[in-house]
């Protein structure tokens, strides 16, 4: 049996956890306060993920950039292949906030989603 | 030009308050904002995390606002953007000036002041040094990397660990940089745990407690900075300076309330919290004059914001209806370890619903309650088990507490220790 201090990162109050895992398994979460607190101190200590936020180059609107976010987590190690692939993307305007900007970002089964409206210039 | 209510500002505060004071019934609403889009710094704040408290989930910046432009929207309330306000007289005559009218006035029965915040920059640390290019405020940074798509640098250190730095660390990496360090002068950090979980350490980004920079070398362009630990005055130990090579130092060292209007109208400033005082109506020492949001303390959560806004909304609207603070104002006070309480005044008289006191804390707490006094008469005490100075702390106050005591004098919030 082994334990693990963790922050939750869930929202901004940041609850102190402890993690106890047994046999690589998640025994019990103690210290959170809500549910979601529960489930990131399992997916922690088990398979981490991460929302990826960033932005991608627009054609001919009135800002360069629109900013996105990865519809869901996605596992922590595909952070990186999620930032090269983003980098080659090039969306025309107009772009609307909630429009898939690219499916199935670095294999992950996740969308990259727009979080702003950019319209043509 | 006319309007019942001038609202100057639209970021979070701005249009959270223009929404509540069209639903409190205000026709003629004017906002004006400086910047070419409303949103006010959300529009640059693209990482998740808003909205939690308000819309039970969680938002990036430009989706919080757009929430909110859309209400604004929806009610037609009118809006000017690209216009800079020059001057709030106490008569409430708002000047202003834009590229589509030039300058002009507008005569308001009531004006919100929601002009929000504005970085702490170099001049304000006495860093010697050359003025080499490569020095940013954080903010700035993170305009330049999420609104006009520039990198700023590639070697970074980032001195001071507020949520803005903390974010930035792990932006400025993601986008290629190499961030050295984060340096925070303070022994524990200004922003939120959950940032320095998922922007350092999940990064391998160091943070130095009780460090700063003493110098920025280079005359072109930042060389390197010097780097020293600071004893418990928080004044550099000789013999710990150690050199570090960057080519930018990102500043995240506080925030201050942007008051120049406040100030040339003849509003009373808090010298804590640097914004304007107000009653629990969120009334400025001017009558008819309404503060909210980062312009009068600063805020951890936009969403706090967005609750404080709507208040100071809905007051506006009752003050244009005819409402008037009554009676003498008695004052809340905060002390043992409470660096500062909004609102700073209560009108007992024109008590309409509790009141929310918010306030932040000067240090870190562990094992401490919050405790409410009125006068000597303890009546709310809650324990906490964890308050830092980041993060903003509130009790709320029951309207029937103090209509009770017809004769009290202070509200006093304070910290006390618990017995284990």
């Amino acid at each position: 049996m082994n334990q693990r201090d963790l922050i939750c990162i869930c929202c901004p109050l940041g609850c102190p956890m402890t993690v106890t895992l047994e046999n690589g398994q998640v025994a019990h979460v103690q210290g959170n306060s809500c549910k979601r607190g529960e489930l990131y101190g399992q997916k922690e200590c088990t398979h981490p993920t991460r929302m990826v936020t960033s932005s991608v180059r627009v054609t001919g609107g009135v800002l360069p950039l629109v900013s996105v976010k990865t519809a869901q987590d996605i596992p922590k190690e595909k952070i990186w292949a999620c930032m090269e692939e983003l980098k080659t993307i090039r969306v025309p305007a107009p772009v609307k906030l909630g429009d898939i900007v690219c499916k199935n970002i670095a294999g992950t089964n996740v969308d990259l989603i727009a979080t702003k409206s950019i319209p043509s210039q | 030009m006319k309007a019942d209510l001038v609202i100057v500002g639209g970021g979070p505060a701005g249009l959270a308050a223009a929404i509540s004071a069209r639903d409190h019934g205000v026709e003629r609403i004017l906002l004006l904002e400086r910047e070419q889009e409303l949103g006010g710094i959300l529009n640059q704040c693209i990482h998740n995390g808003f909205g939690l408290h308000i819309f039970q989930e969680e938002l990036t910046g430009p989706e919080y606002a757009a929430r909110f432009v859309e209400q604004l929207e929806a009610r037609n309330i009118s809006y000017e953007l690209d216009t800079t306000v020059l001057e709030v007289s106490p008569e409430k005559e708002v000047t202003a000036i834009n590229p589509v009218h030039g300058l002009f006035s507008i005569q308001a029965g009531a004006v919100i002041l929601a002009m929000g915040c504005r970085e702490r920059p170099r001049g304000a640390l006495n860093i010697p040094g050359y003025r080499p290019a490569g020095i940013y405020s954080a903010g700035a940074a993170q305009k330049l990397v999420n609104i006009h798509g520039y990198l700023p640098g590639k070697e970074v250190v980032i001195l001071g660990s507020g949520d803005i730095g903390l974010i930035m660390a792990r932006r400025m990496t993601l986008e290629g940089a190499k961030v050295k360090v984060v340096a925070e002068l303070m022994p524990y950090s200004g922003g939120l745990k959950r940032n320095l979980v998922q922007c350092l350490e999940d990064f391998d980004i160091p943070l130095k407690l009780s460090h700063t920079v003493v110098e920025i070398h280079g005359k072109q362009r930042v060389t390197g900075v010097t780097l020293a630990q600071v004893d418990e005055n928080q004044k550099p130990v000789p013999g710990t300076e150690e050199f570090l090579s960057c080519d930018t130092l990102l500043l995240s060292v506080g925030l201050i309330p942007e008051n120049e209007l406040s100030q040339q109208c003849g509003i009373q400033l808090q010298p804590v919290t640097q914004g304007p005082v107000v009653s629990q109506r969120f009334e400025t020492s001017v009558e008819g004059i309404f503060a909210c949001g980062n312009v009068l303390h600063v805020h951890d959560l936009v969403d706090y914001v967005t609750q404080e806004a709507q208040a100071a909304g809905k007051y506006a609207a009752h003050y244009l209806q005819g409402g008037r603070r009554q009676g003498a104002p008695i004052p809340v006070l905060g002390t043992g370890g409470v660096r500062y309480a909004v609102p700073e005044l209560v009108y007992p008289k024109s008590l309409d619903d509790s009141i929310l006191i918010r306030f932040r804390v000067g240090q870190v707490y562990e094992n401490h309650g919050i405790s409410v006094y009125l006068d000597d008469e303890r009546v709310l005490h809650r324990k906490k088990r964890v308050m830092t100075p980041g993060e903003m702390e509130q009790v709320s106050l029951d309207r029937e507490l103090l209509a009770a005591r017809p004769h009290l004098q202070s509200i006093t919030v304070t910290l006390e220790e618990e017995k284990p």
